[in-house]
């Protein structure tokens, strides 16, 4: 077990360590860079104090040595100053990340609280007509992009209450918290729901067939203790998968939502720094991001495990 | 016959249907048998021919769509069955009747610890604490001779045998002590030398527990090893039901000497082996289009037109031998 979590840290800072390269370049690659878009903003070009202001950002230097000199940096800690405001980074990142986090968590949470439930409603009730509605609901959320969802929201509420859901940065009261973030993260967390409950669904009908659950009925348990506690914890890695690659997605997802309803966190904060090309921004959030998303699969391997004893993690 | 009160289980005229696209399916038609307390019964008959959804129907847990049974009474201990609300069902599976399945290997939650699933099966029915049922399990696991039962109880099915995993399965089955016990094809799935094991386990726990046993089964070997009486099944009814001494002395149904037969003899040290297996000709009719009249009628050597025509009714032949033939008294000849 030591030597399997000996070995997988190594994996995860091999997978970090080639995510950062290729953010590196990638961003290299996108043309201009923040005194381009600087200089044609003012329509102003004097090339002497564009280089004097690229010297200064330190990016006439050598792609490599650039790279060295980021990475040493956030190896160390030290994460360079945003060239857009000029304030540390890590000033500029850290204060997003709790609002970005608890929306992205209250989004996980719809997800595997309706999800799962529904999930193993639809599969007890295979071919009934709550089955069917089940069905079509999770398959409309699917399809249903979570920026359009959004729009339609704010357009529905606007329209029914002649007014809409204004971030609100901060909440007095818990319940006035939950309102700020439910909205949006019902929005984004609606898609990850909907696939949740149909991975619930057929991992739970495949179960339901097995001799076991037969087994468990001929014991006299009830119908809800078949399904719940002898049916699920058979069905439920499937979905601990699903969530975990949900979780990751679900920055994504956070991009446009985080726009459409004008939230300031850190989903947000990344299209605009890409768009200045801060260099110093796009490059640690990004790797923060990689970081969570590593330990979520980290964390989903280490869950099959704890659900089932046939997994044990060995060298 | 014994004075009734000592019948554990009375099924009376039992059907059992399934609807299917091709129609509808009688699994078990009009099926009627007793169990007394400590008794052996065998329900033998080929695969399709309604055995295992006879145990699932006696507790009740034939799956229901496609299945269904509509007519007769299972009266378990006086009580009908097929009376009972599902809550009151629930509290009889598992406690009065029990079940032990064919496929030790599936049967088990492979989630779940061997102790806690025996733990469970106990409070479902008693009310007693998770530290007394626990060692109720343990107690269980040894009555079924697995040995270190306190350390099997914390483990889990995959990691224990198939023969291991029957016993608990039987440990559970029989943790609260039922009047009747189920067992289909208890010892298809093991080993040759672990059924003989198995066999002899359940047969002396019977005994020690007192418990009515409905042995299901295609192998007449066992049949002879372990039962009293014997049902022969074939596409859903019962064409015989004799105790086994009279059984194996002298069938009355064609069906039944066809299964005896089929039974490879073992050659004598020095003699040639047998050139070919006896076997019965044809297959079992799909149950959805049964002929009119005997079913075993398309397959049976001695048919004549009247079994074609009509269905043979069970007739005693004496000494509670019963037998669903037109020309039972020639099947003896014939043989």
């Amino acid at each position: 077990m030591f030597a399997y979590l000996v070995r997988r840290l190594f994996l995860m800072f091999v997978t970090l360590f080639g995510i950062s390269i290729v953010i590196f370049f990638l961003l290299r690659i996108v043309p201009g860079n923040i005194v381009d878009i600087l200089f044609a903003a003012a329509g102003y070009v004097d090339p002497a104090d564009k280089a004097n202001l690229e010297k200064e950002l330190g990016i006439d230097r050598p792609l490599i040595v650039q790279y060295w000199h980021w990475i040493s940096g956030f190896m160390r800690g030290d994460f360079g100053f945003s060239y857009v405001s000029e304030k540390p980074a890590l000033q500029e990142i850290l204060p997003r990340i709790p609002i970005t986090a608890k929306l992205a968590g209250l989004a996980l949470l719809f997800s595997a609280s309706i999800g799962i439930p529904l999930g193993v409603i639809s599969a007890v009730k295979q071919g009934t007509k709550l089955d069917y509605a089940l069905r079509v609901v999770s398959l409309s959320g699917l399809s249903l992009p979570s920026f359009w969802l959004g729009l339609l929201i704010l357009t529905a509420s606007v329209a029914m209450f002649g007014q809409m859901p204004i971030f609100n940065p901060n909440p007095k009261t818990w319940l006035e918290a939950f309102a700020t973030y439910a909205v949006p993260a019902a929005a984004v967390g609606f898609r990850s729901a909907a696939l949740t409950m149909r991975i619930t669904r057929s991992s739970m009908l495949e179960v339901l067939r097995q001799d076991y659950i037969r087994t468990a009925r001929a014991k006299g348990a009830s119908e809800a203790a078949v399904n719940y506690h002898h049916a699920l914890k058979n069905a439920i890695l499937p979905v601990i998968t699903v969530i975990g690659i949900e979780a990751a997605f679900l920055i994504g997802g956070l991009i446009v939502t985080e726009t459409v309803f004008n939230i300031p966190g850190v989903a947000r904060f990344l299209v605009e720094a890409i768009r200045w090309r801060d260099y110093p921004i796009v490059q640690n959030l990004v790797m923060f991001i990689a970081v969570v998303v590593v330990f979520a699969n980290f964390t989903v391997d280490m869950l099959y495990a704890v659900f089932d004893p046939r997994i044990r993690y060995t060298d | 016959m014994a004075d009734k009160t000592d019948l554990v289980l009375d099924v009376k005229n039992l059907k059992t249907v399934f609807f299917t696209n091709s129609g509808l399916f009688r699994a078990v038609d009009d099926l009627s048998f007793s169990v007394r307390r400590g008794e052996t019964l065998a329900i033998v008959g080929e695969s399709g021919c309604g055995k295992s959804v006879t145990a699932l129907s006696l507790m009740r847990l034939v799956p229901d769509p496609p299945g269904r049974i509509v007519g007769g009474s299972v009266a378990l201990e006086g009580t009908d069955l097929l009376a009972l609300d599902e809550a009151q069902m629930r509290a009889v599976r598992g406690n009065r009747i029990s079940m032990i399945f064919q496929e030790p290997m599936t049967s088990l939650n492979p989630v779940m610890r061997i102790g806690d699933q025996i733990v469970e099966a106990v409070r479902l029915h008693r009310h007693i604490s998770a530290k007394e049922a626990q060692g109720i399990a343990v107690e269980m696991l040894r009555l079924v001779r697995i040995p270190e039962p306190a350390r099997r109880a914390r483990e889990y099915p995959h990691q224990l045998s198939g023969g291991m995993r029957q016993r608990a399965m039987i440990a559970m089955a029989l943790a609260c002590r039922p009047a009747l016990l189920i067992a289909d094809e208890p010892t298809t799935a093991l080993d040759v030398t672990i059924q003989a094991q198995i066999l002899a386990l359940i047969l002396d726990l019977q005994k020690e527990l007192g418990t009515g046993l409905v042995l299901i089964t295609h192998d007449l070997g066992v049949v002879a090893q372990t039962a009293q009486r014997v049902i022969v099944m074939y596409a859903g009814r019962k064409v015989e039901e004799a105790s086994v001494e009279a059984l194996f002395a002298a069938p009355k149904h064609p069906y039944t000497r066809g299964l005896m037969a089929s039974i490879p003899a073992v050659p004598a040290s020095g003699a040639a082996a047998q050139a070919r297996l006896n076997e019965i000709p044809g297959t079992v009719p799909s149950l959805v289009r049964l002929p009119q009249g005997c079913a075993f009628a398309p397959r049976c050597k001695l048919a004549i037109k009247r079994c074609e025509a009509e269905y043979p009714p069970l007739a005693d032949w004496g000494g509670g031998h019963l037998a669903a033939c037109w020309r039972a008294e020639e099947v003896a000849e014939v043989a």
